[in-house]
């Protein structure tokens, strides 16, 4: 059995607006092993990326985390202040964003933003923390790093700048790397490389990997574990083989066949009917009902829990999917 | 089978440096005209039959909405010529145009840019339909609007709102019923379900083919997602660097890919069965800048198969089989 | 669908956009301001004051039958030798202080609100079309607009009044002229940043003309910068008026607007009858105050640039 890295708890992050109260992650409850890599998949409005910002605790007014604990290596992070926080962000988990523009500051240099990390959290000379920064920019996958070093973001192209943030997440030797959305501005080409780079550093590593992501194929592809998120809450849970073969819930059958598919032939997509619902107003019981073709009237009056279907595989619906009901 | 639009040797460039103070550089103790000029499409040529739908594909920077631009013309081509439905519409001045305007619509890439934030959905409407007489009275163009809205899936008590009252998808319907309103034979759609999340997108794609059969117009279908462009397109060209590297059928295309930029492509798709990335080598390096074009095959900076040739000249269009072209010297 | 139903639901589209607003965020974060609520009573209550004004004074200054030189140098009515009837004091004629005020806010509000018209729709006119077509025409007016702003405001309004003379037209005329600057380089500078936006697009593949797609399309979308702009501009128009004024070279002497009345008391100042030009002064700084605390909070909720 592995070491868990990290447990999440009754997670709740409200955000109150003037409009009323947005639950925007509502009371979840997951975990990640060491040297795991969960994906947590999801339409926008899901939730998944305030989960992600909910565990370094990064989030800003209105939004506030209500409950839940967050278990890092043994301490809970919900009761460190903003300066111990500041300690562990970057040091011990770091973060890479969607977008590679804006997470580089332009008017310093790509060594610059490196060295800074390391002046923060690793105690190095400054020959050390160039030296590190060149291994940190091969690893990624640059060619001649010594003078890239002194190039400015723009002069990267969207491919390169996100291998660049990688480089810096990786800078400190981090235990969890938390990536929300890292391929979904780039080209599928590029996209393909970055997801590559990223395994092989998570496994070389040994560090652990929470990728966000709203592409059910890209999880797929690179996690070992996903949850699927509707509306703030987990709906499934379970390993990515048992999430897209042996899949429970309505949402995600939804998800996996509304993807046109290389491999066959279809006439017409199967889709999930409507929208998703408005997060200031939730449907009563099960968010998904209004949407889901096997709704009963226990579903609009009753909220699923979480319930084990299989070996880690568990879901929130009052009537699972069998197998073959495809 | 008759063509809707014939496109031969079409070219499109943007010059950066506007002025010509732009274009002097102080390089090297002298002054020199430097010319930074991006070559966005490079001499293109493709013909979509009529009721079919024919598919560019590419990454990000290989021109094809531009190109998409440039044949219903928003922007003028620098050259080429555009022949729609047999007539070539090329050199057409804004009032000239304003015939084929009517017949050739858009769809748009970003449901939140695409309507006019100031404009009620009934407006956004019948404005079109007005100016361009589809119908005779205010009345009529109103009731014309609901039928469409209707058909888009849109209430019609929702039609005196504004876009911001709307989802992402709902504002893309939205777009569709306006490309719609003045009757098109032929809808230039670039990148329409990008946007959207994967449950959406597949009800607009379905919407899409659902009003095609119904009004059995032609469309031109700009992606970058190889599934979605699977599933809609009859014919297909791959784009790389402003050429069409390879064009055919979608059999052609999906079953038997010939060019090595197509068939990296293939290989970068995640795909659900999680096997694909694991198994596949992926191509190296980046998309080469369009200011500074390789000399050559523009691909053959990154392709593995590149040999001496490669980097000389530039490969001369061969049909491999019927109807199948490929741009590359190992055919 | 009858012509019966379209009535009905527009009155009842006016009816839904009021309480939209009232449901708005904007409105709640009005609720929220003080500055704000502070600066649209101060408004408020200023036009009020010059609208139902004259009912309340004691005389019309501007009639010179109603002005009695028995009643000049009379101090404020807490002072000693004041009237209760002239509360804020006379002047050397034995105008009252506070009428002349109120009429002198009505010409003060009426230049800073028509002048502000004024250069606005020069402005956003110039602007649009710069923005817009781009090329050698926004080259034009974009450096004659860098040109006027190389100079300071007040020294060309000075060097046209001076020119033309005084009078309410014309000083309309000046503070257009030196007012549309601002707003061209604001409505060009959101004209480039609509016209990329893919509606725009979508309006030049309907194939709608050049002048239909600027004011039906464009102009719409920068409005709000442009709403913005004019409250500050009003706050800054009267206090240019009132200093054109006080030199000398703004309304003419029968219609004096607050300006104009600092001026009356200046020459009096020293020889000890402060209240004839302090009051306008005051009320000067209260009406431009209010109006730039309203400014600020629409800049801060309107500009979506800040948030």
């Amino acid at each position: 059995m592995k070491k868990k890295l990290l447990q999440v708890n009754n997670l709740r992050t409200y955000f109150h607006t003037f409009k009323g109260t947005v639950k925007a992650v509502d009371n979840i409850s997951f975990d990640i092993d060491e040297g795991e890599i969960l994906g947590v998949v999801g339409e926008s409005g899901g939730g998944k990326s305030i989960t992600g910002f909910s565990i370094i605790k990064l989030i800003d007014e209105p939004g506030k985390i209500e409950t839940g604990e967050i278990i890092f290596d043994g301490q809970d992070l919900m009761k460190k202040s903003e300066s111990q926080m500041n300690e562990i962000r970057g040091k011990d988990i770091s973060m890479v964003f969607q977008d590679p523009m804006t997470s580089l500051n332009p008017v310093y240099t790509i060594g610059e933003q490196m060295e800074e990390v390391l002046i923060l959290h690793e105690k190095l000379t400054k020959d050390q923390r160039k030296k590190r920064c060149i291994e940190l920019l091969k690893a990624v996958g640059i060619s001649n790093p010594e003078s890239r070093l002194k190039s400015y973001p723009h002069q990267f192209s969207g491919g390169m700048r996100q291998r660049v943030v990688i480089a810096i997440a990786l800078a400190a030797n981090p235990k969890l790397i938390i990536a929300d959305e890292p391929t979904t501005a780039l080209d599928v080409t590029i996209q393909a490389q970055i997801l590559r780079l990223m395994t092989n550093l998570v496994k070389e590593q040994g560090c652990s990997l929470m990728l966000i992501t709203h592409d059910l194929a890209v999880v797929s592809e690179i996690a070992d574990r996903i949850n699927v998120m509707y509306c703030g809450k987990i709906v499934e849970t379970g390993s990515s083989k048992s999430i897209v073969e042996k899949f429970k819930h309505p949402y995600t059958k939804g998800l996996i066949s509304s993807i046109p598919d290389l491999d066959k032939d279809k006439d017409r997509l199967e889709t999930i009917p409507g929208i998703v619902p408005n997060m200031f107003n939730l449907p009563k019981g099960c968010n998904f009902s209004p949407r889901c073709k096997y709704c009963k009237d226990i579903c609009k009056e009753k909220e699923p829990e979480l319930v084990k279907v299989d070996e880690k595989h568990y879901v929130a619906c009052h009537f699972p999917l069998r197998e073959g009901e495809k | 089978m008759e063509k809707i639009l014939e496109v031969k040797n079409l070219e499109q460039r943007f010059d950066l440096n506007k002025g010509i103070l732009d274009k002097i550089k102080f390089k090297n103790g002298k002054f020199i005209k430097e010319e930074r000029i991006v070559n966005a499409v490079n001499n293109i040529s493709f013909s979509i039959d009529k009721g079919k739908v024919f598919s560019l594909v590419g990454e990000s920077g290989c021109g094809k909405s531009t190109t998409a631009r440039t044949i219903i013309k928003l922007i003028d081509p620098k050259g080429g010529n555009i022949r729609f439905d047999g007539k070539d519409i090329t050199n057409l001045t804004g009032n000239e145009m304003l015939k084929y305007r009517k017949k050739m619509q858009m769809i748009f890439q970003d449901p939140y840019a695409s309507l006019n934030p100031r404009q009620r959905v009934l407006d956004i409407l019948t404005e079109p339909m007005l100016f361009h007489q589809v119908v005779s009275s205010k009345s009529e163009a109103m009731e014309k609007a609901f039928e469409i809205l209707k058909k888009v899936g849109i209430r019609s008590e929702q039609a005196t709102r504004y876009p911001h009252q709307f989802s992402g998808g709902q504002r893309q319907r939205i777009g569709i019923a306006r490309a719609l309103a003045v009757e098109p034979e032929f809808i230039i759609a670039d990148e329409p379900v990008s946007a959207l999340d994967v449950s959406i997108q597949a009800q607009i794609l379905n919407l899409m083919m659902d009003l095609k059969e119904e009004y059995n117009f032609s469309y031109l279908f700009i992606a970058h997602d190889l599934s979605v462009v699977k599933h809609i397109s009859d014919d297909l060209g791959v784009m790389y660097l402003g050429k069409i590297v390879e064009k055919g059928s979608k059999k052609h295309i999906f079953n038997n890919p010939l060019h090595p930029y197509t068939k990296a492509l293939f290989s970068a798709v995640p795909k659900l069965s999680g096997t694909n990335l694991k198994n596949s080598k992926n191509v190296q390096g980046e998309i080469p800048s369009a200011i500074n074009l390789p000399s050559g095959c523009y691909f053959h900076e990154r392709c593995p198969y590149a040999k001496p040739i490669c980097s000389k000249e530039m490969p001369i269009e061969k049909e491999v089989e019927k109807g199948h072209c490929v741009l590359c010297h190992q055919y | 669908m009858s012509i019966q139903v379209e009535t009905s639901n527009k009155s009842q589209e006016k009816v839904n956009k009021w309480k939209s607003f009232l449901e708005s965020e904007f409105f709640h974060n009005y609720k929220k301001s003080p500055t704000a609520i502070i600066g649209s009573i101060i408004v408020i209550v200023v036009l009020l004051i010059a609208i139902l004004g004259p009912f309340f004074t004691v005389q019309n200054p501007y009639d010179m039958s109603n002005i009695d030189l028995n009643n000049a140098y009379k101090p404020p009515a807490w002072d000693e030798g004041g009237e209760a009837k002239f509360f804020l004091g006379t002047d050397q004629q034995g105008r009252d202080i506070f009428s002349a005020i109120v009429y002198g806010s009505r010409v003060s509000l009426i230049i800073g609100i028509a002048g502000t018209f004024l250069a606005s729709a020069i402005g956003i006119v110039l602007g649009l079309i710069a923005g817009y077509f781009g090329g050698k025409i926004d080259a034009i007016i974009m450096r004659i607009a860098d040109i006027q702003l190389s100079f300071p405001t007040m020294l060309i309004a000075i060097f046209l009044m001076s020119f033309i003379g005084r009078g309410i037209t014309n000083i309309l005329i000046a503070l257009s002229l030196v007012g549309w600057v601002r707003y061209a380089r604001t409505v060009r500078g959101e004209t480039l940043s609509v016209k990329k936006k893919e509606f725009i697009e979508a309006t030049k593949v309907i194939g709608l003309p050049n002048f239909k797609i600027i004011f039906k399309h464009v102009l719409p979308n920068v409005f709000t910068s442009i709403i913005v702009l004019s409250t500050i501009q009003v706050g800054s128009f009267i206090l240019t008026e009132a200093t054109l004024s006080f030199l000398g070279l703004g309304v003419p002497v029968t219609r004096p607007s607050l300006g104009m009345l600092c001026n009356n008391g200046f020459n009096v100042l020293y020889s000890g009858l402060w209240w004839v030009s302090i009051f306008p002064g005051l009320y000067i700084m209260i009406i431009v105050f209010g109006i730039n605390l309203l400014g600020d909070f629409l800049r801060d909720e309107l500009n979506p640039k800040l948030k």
